[in-house]
C-alpha cells in the first residue's frame, strides 16, 4: 500500500546522520575545499554512525541490520546535504563492501567484509570510469583476459576516490568485447598490487576535498578468486545501478541544502525595499527548485523501494540517477543566480555547491546503497 | 514505511477501469472530438448507472453513509480513498479527457457542498448524484475580469427577506450546460456580499438548475476536452433560498477569512486530481509512442551515458522520468490528504509539476513522432491538444508557483504578489 512515510528505523537514521552532517561536517565544508583534505577525525565520527557495518550480516561481523538501499538513500542525503566530498570520502568503502555483500562469493564475503566491520575506518574505491571523452560504462575500454588460473588487466582508469590508501580497488574492465554491460566483470584488485599504477592526484573543478586518482593497468595480474562472483562473474549493470541509487541520493541531498540556503538569502536580502524574495523571478525559482528536488528524492526513492523488493530497478535508477543530477546542476546554478555577485565568491557556499554539481553527470560507481 | 505498491483494492479498481477506458471511452474519443457540443448520452448513462455519482470520489466524493449501529465493525480499511480516486481518474483521462471531464458526477460543486455544506445541505444536495439519470454539480468562480484573483469578483449576492438575490456573470463554467440543462443539478456560484470586505465577503452559492434569472449565455469552442461543456453564465435577479449559501453568511474581520480558507482548501483534494488527469492523458501518449516505437522495431537503452544515447532515447527518458516525477508528486498530496496531513504546499507542488510536465510530454510526442503525430486520424495531437488545459484550469501553473512560493518562503500574499 502507497506510503510515504518512514519506518522508525529509516526515521532515526535520518535523524543521526542529520545531526551528524550539522554539527561534525557542515562547519568545515568550506575549509576542507580550500585544503583539499577530509580530517581523519571527522571520518573517524562518521564511521562510528555504522552506516555500513550496519548493512553487514552477523555471519561476517556486521551489525545484521537488514541492507535496504532506500535506508541508505536516506542516509546519504543526509550526510550530502553536510558536504558532498566529504559523504564520498566516508562512504567510498561501500562500493566494495555492497558490491562483495550483494553479488560476491562466500569466499569474498568471508575475507572482505569484516574488514568494513571494525571500529576503524578502511579506505576502499572503485575503478570504473576511464579518461577519455563520451565514457559509457557500457563500453569499457579497460579489458581483463583469463590466462590460466589469473585475469591479467589491463587499461586506463581516473576518477578513483582514495586510490592511494584503498586497501582494495574494485576494478571494472569488459572480458567478453562487444557484450555491452553483461561483458564486463569486476575485480578485487589489492592496493600496491603489480602493474597496477596509481598516478599524481587529479585536479577536478569541485569535490575537492576529495582524493582522486588516474589508475593505470598494465599487465595487472590476479587471480581468478578475485573475479566478483566467482566463476559466474558479477552482474554489472546491477552493481552500477545501486550505485546510481546511491549518487541519486547524494544529489538529492546537496540540492536540497542549496535550496534552503537560497530560501533563506531570499527572505533576508532586501533591494527594492522588500525582500528579493517577494519577486516573481526570484519566487518563481524557488518554487521550481523545490519541486524537482521532491520530484529527485521521490524517484530515487522509487527505485530504491523496487531494488529493496526484488523488483527489476535498473531502468529506474538510471533515470533517477540522470533526473537528480540535472536537479543538482539546475538547482545549484539557480542558488548562485539568486544570490548574484555574493554567490560567485567564495565566502559563498553556492559557488561550491555549483562546483560539485557538475560532478554527478561524470560519477559512477563512487557510492553504493 | 515507504512503500509504492498500490493496495490490491485500488489496482483491482485500477485494471476494472482500464478495461472500461480502453473498451468504451477510448474507441468514440475522436468522435466526440470532432463533433463538439455532442455528448455520449449512452456511454454517460451507462457510467451512472454503473459507478452511480460519477467517478466516486474522484471529483468530489458523495457523502459516506452513516454507519448502522448494529453493523459488525468492519475491518479496518486502509486510509486511501483520494488516491484510488486518482488513480480511477488517471485511467479515465488515459482513455479520453473530454469524454471523463463530460461523466456525469457531483464535481467541483460537489466538493465544495461536501467540503462546507451542512448536513442538510449534503442530503438535499448530493443524494441526487446517486440516483438513476446521470447528473453534474459544476462551479462558478471566473469572471470575464477575475479568475485565480478571487478577491476581485463582482457577482453580488444581496440578502433580500428569505432570499439571495444574485446578479453577475460568471465564465469557464466546466459542466455548466450539463448541470443547469441537461440534469436536474446544480451551479456552486462565488459572489460577493460585502464588496469593501474583499476577499472576506466573498461566499458560495448553491444555484440550482432552473432557476428563474440564471442563464447560459455562452458555450465555448474549445481547443480540446471538447466533450466537457464550458459555458458562461449571467445571473439577473436571480433569487435563491436564504439557506443555499455555504457555510457562514457573516463578514467577519479581513484578516480572517476562515469560511473562504475552508472553500479554498477543498482545492487541497482536487489540484492532485487534476495533476492525475494530466498524468492519464501524458501516459497515453508515452504508451502510443512506445507502440510506435517497438512497431518500428526501434529498442530504447537506459544504463547508457545519456550522451552516447539517441536523441530520440533521451527525449524518451525525460518524458518518462518527469511523467514518473509528477505522478509520484501527487500520490504524495494524496497520501497525505488520506493521512489527514496538511497537504496545500504538496498539493500545487504536483499540479505545477504534472501540468507543466504533461504539456511538454505530449508536444514532444507529437513531435517525435511526425506525420502520426499531427495526424487526425490518431489521437496524438487530441491529447496535446487535452493536456493544455491541465496547466491552466483549477489554478494555472503560475498561480500554483505563487502558493508554493509563498509557503516555502513564509510570504503572504501581500508579501509576494
Amino acid at each position: 500500500m502507497v506510503s510515504f512515510e518512514m519506518s522508525d528505523e529509516q526515521k532515526m537514521v535520518q535523524e543521526t546522520v542529520a545531526s551528524f552532517a550539522t554539527d561534525q561536517i557542515e562547519p568545515i565544508m568550506r575549509e576542507c575545499d580550500e585544503s583539499e583534505t577530509v580530517p581523519g577525525e571527522v571520518i573517524a565520527k562518521g564511521w562510528e554512525l555504522g552506516l555500513l557495518g550496519g548493512c553487514i550480516p552477523e555471519e561476517y561481523e556486521g551489525f545484521g541490520e537488514e541492507i535496504s538501499a532506500l535506508t541508505n538513500q536516506i542516509a546519504l542525503e543526509e550526510l550530502a546535504w553536510g558536504d558532498l566530498s566529504i559523504a564520498l570520502h566516508l562512504m567510498a568503502p561501500s562500493v566494495l563492501a555492497i558490491s562483495v555483500l550483494d553479488q560476491g562469493t562466500e569466499e569474498q564475503k568471508k575475507q572482505l567484509l569484516p574488514l568494513f566491520c571494525e571500529e576503524e575506518y578502511k579506505a576502499a574505491s572503485c575503478a570504473v570510469i576511464e579518461p577519455y571523452y563520451n565514457f559509457c560504462a557500457s563500453a569499457l575500454k579497460t579489458t581483463a583476459v583469463r590466462d590460466g588460473e589469473e585475469y591479467v588487466i589491463n587499461g586506463s582508469k581516473c576518477l578513483v576516490p582514495l586510490a592511494q590508501e584503498s586497501g582494495n580497488l574494485l576494478v571494472f574492465a569488459t572480458t567478453t568485447p562487444g557484450m555491452g554491460f553483461s561483458g564486463v566483470d569486476a575485480f578485487i584488485v589489492p592496493g600496491g598490487a603489480k602493474g597496477m599504477n596509481i598516478g599524481e592526484r587529479e585536479k577536478n573543478m569541485g569535490v575537492k576535498a576529495l582524493s582522486t586518482y588516474p589508475v593505470t593497468f598494465k599487465d595487472c595480474r590476479v587471480p581468478t578468486a578475485a573475479r566478483l562472483g566467482g566463476s559466474s562473474g558479477c552482474d554489472f549493470l546491477r552493481v552500477l545501478s545501486r550505485s546510481r541509487l546511491g549518487l541519486s541520493a547524494l544529489a538529492v541531498g546537496m540540492s536540497r541544502r542549496a535550496l534552503e540556503h537560497s530560501i533563506d538569502y531570499a527572505t533576508q536580502r532586501v533591494a527594492f525595499g522588500e525582500p528579493i524574495g517577494s519577486r516573481q523571478a526570484i519566487a518563481f525559482m524557488i518554487a521550481e527548485m523545490a519541486i524537482e528536488v521532491d520530484a529527485a528524492r521521490l524517484l530515487a526513492w522509487e527505485a530504491a523501494w523496487r531494488c529493496d523488493n526484488g523488483i527489476e530497478f535498473e531502468k529506474e535508477a538510471a533515470l533517477a540517477k540522470n533526473y537528480a543530477a540535472d536537479t543538482a546542476m539546475m538547482v545549484c546554478d539557480r542558488g548562485v543566480q539568486i544570490m548574484g555577485g555574493h554567490g560567485y565568491v567564495r565566502d559563498n557556499p553556492v559557488e561550491l555547491w555549483f562546483r560539485n554539481a557538475r560532478g554527478f553527470a561524470s560519477f559512477e560507481g563512487f557510492v553504493m546503497v | 514505511m515507504i512503500d509504492f505498491e498500490l493496495s490490491p483494492r485500488i489496482k483491482a479498481t485500477k485494471n476494472m477501469v482500464h478495461m472500461f477506458a480502453e473498451q468504451a471511452v477510448r474507441p468514440v474519443a475522436r468522435q466526440y472530438d470532432e463533433n463538439e457540443h455532442e455528448k455520449p448520452w449512452d456511454l454517460l448513462k451507462m457510467v451512472q448507472k454503473v459507478m452511480g455519482g460519477g467517478i466516486a470520489g474522484a471529483l468530489g466524493s458523495p457523502e459516506k453513509k452513516e454507519k448502522k449501529e448494529d453493523e459488525e465493525p468492519k475491518e479496518k480499511k486502509p486510509k486511501e480513498t483520494n488516491l484510488a480516486g486518482a488513480i480511477t481518474v488517471e485511467e479515465i483521462f488515459w482513455g479520453d479527457a473530454g469524454i471523463a471531464l463530460a461523466f456525469p458526477g457531483p464535481g467541483l460543486g460537489g466538493a465544495a457542498v461536501q467540503a462546507s455544506g451542512t448536513p442538510e445541505q449534503k442530503e438535499k444536495f448530493l443524494a441526487r448524484f446517486a440516483a438513476e439519470e446521470p447528473a453534474w454539480g459544476a462551479m462558478a468562480i471566473t469572471e470575464p475580469e477575475a479568475g485565480s484573483d478571487t478577491a476581485n469578483l463582482k457577482t453580488s449576492a444581496v440578502l433580500d427577506g428569505d432570499e439571495w438575490v444574485i446578479n453577475g456573470e460568471k465564465i469557464f463554467v466546466t459542466s455548466g450546460k450539463s448541470a443547469l440543462e441537461d440534469s436536474e443539478g446544480f451551479v456552486v456560484v462565488w459572489a460577493t456580499i460585502d464588496k469593501s470586505a474583499g476577499r472576506a465577503g466573498i461566499k458560495p452559492f448553491i444555484v440550482e438548475h432552473g432557476t428563474p434569472g440564471m442563464q447560459i449565455t455562452k458555450i465555448e469552442d474549445k481547443m480540446g476536452i471538447r466533450c466537457s461543456d464550458t459555458v458562461s453564465i449571467s445571473f439577473m435577479d436571480c433569487r435563491i433560498p436564504k439557506e443555499n449559501i455555504l457555510g457562514s453568511a457573516e463578514v467577519v474581520d479581513k484578516t480572517k477569512t476562515e469560511g473562504f480558507k475552508k472553500v479554498m482548501a477543498t482545492f487541497d483534494a482536487t489540484r492532485p486530481l487534476v495533476a492525475a488527469m494530466a498524468i492519464g492523458v501524458g501516459q497515453a501518449s508515452l504508451d502510443f509512442m512506445r507502440q510506435k516505437l517497438t512497431e518500428e522495431g526501434v529498442e530504447l537503452r537506459y544504463g547508457i551515458n545519456p550522451h552516447r544515447m539517441t536523441s530520440l532515447e533521451r527525449d524518451v527518458m525525460q518524458m518518462e522520468a518527469d511523467l514518473k516525477a509528477a505522478r509520484l508528486l501527487t500520490w504524495r498530496a494524496l497520501w497525505m490528504l488520506d493521512n489527514g496531513l496538511r497537504n496545500d504546499l504538496q498539493s500545487s507542488m504536483a499540479k505545477a509539476k504534472a501540468g507543466l510536465a504533461v504539456t511538454r510530454i505530449t508536444q514532444k510526442a507529437v513531435e517525435l513522432m511526425g506525420p502520426l503525430g499531427y495526424s487526425r486520424e490518431l489521437l496524438l495531437e487530441k491529447w496535446m491538444r487535452d493536456s493544455k488545459i491541465n496547466d491552466i484550469f483549477e489554478g494555472t501553473g503560475q498561480i500554483q508557483l505563487l502558493i508554493t512560493a509563498r509557503r516555502l518562503l513564509g510570504f503572504s500574499r501581500e508579501q509576494l504578489k
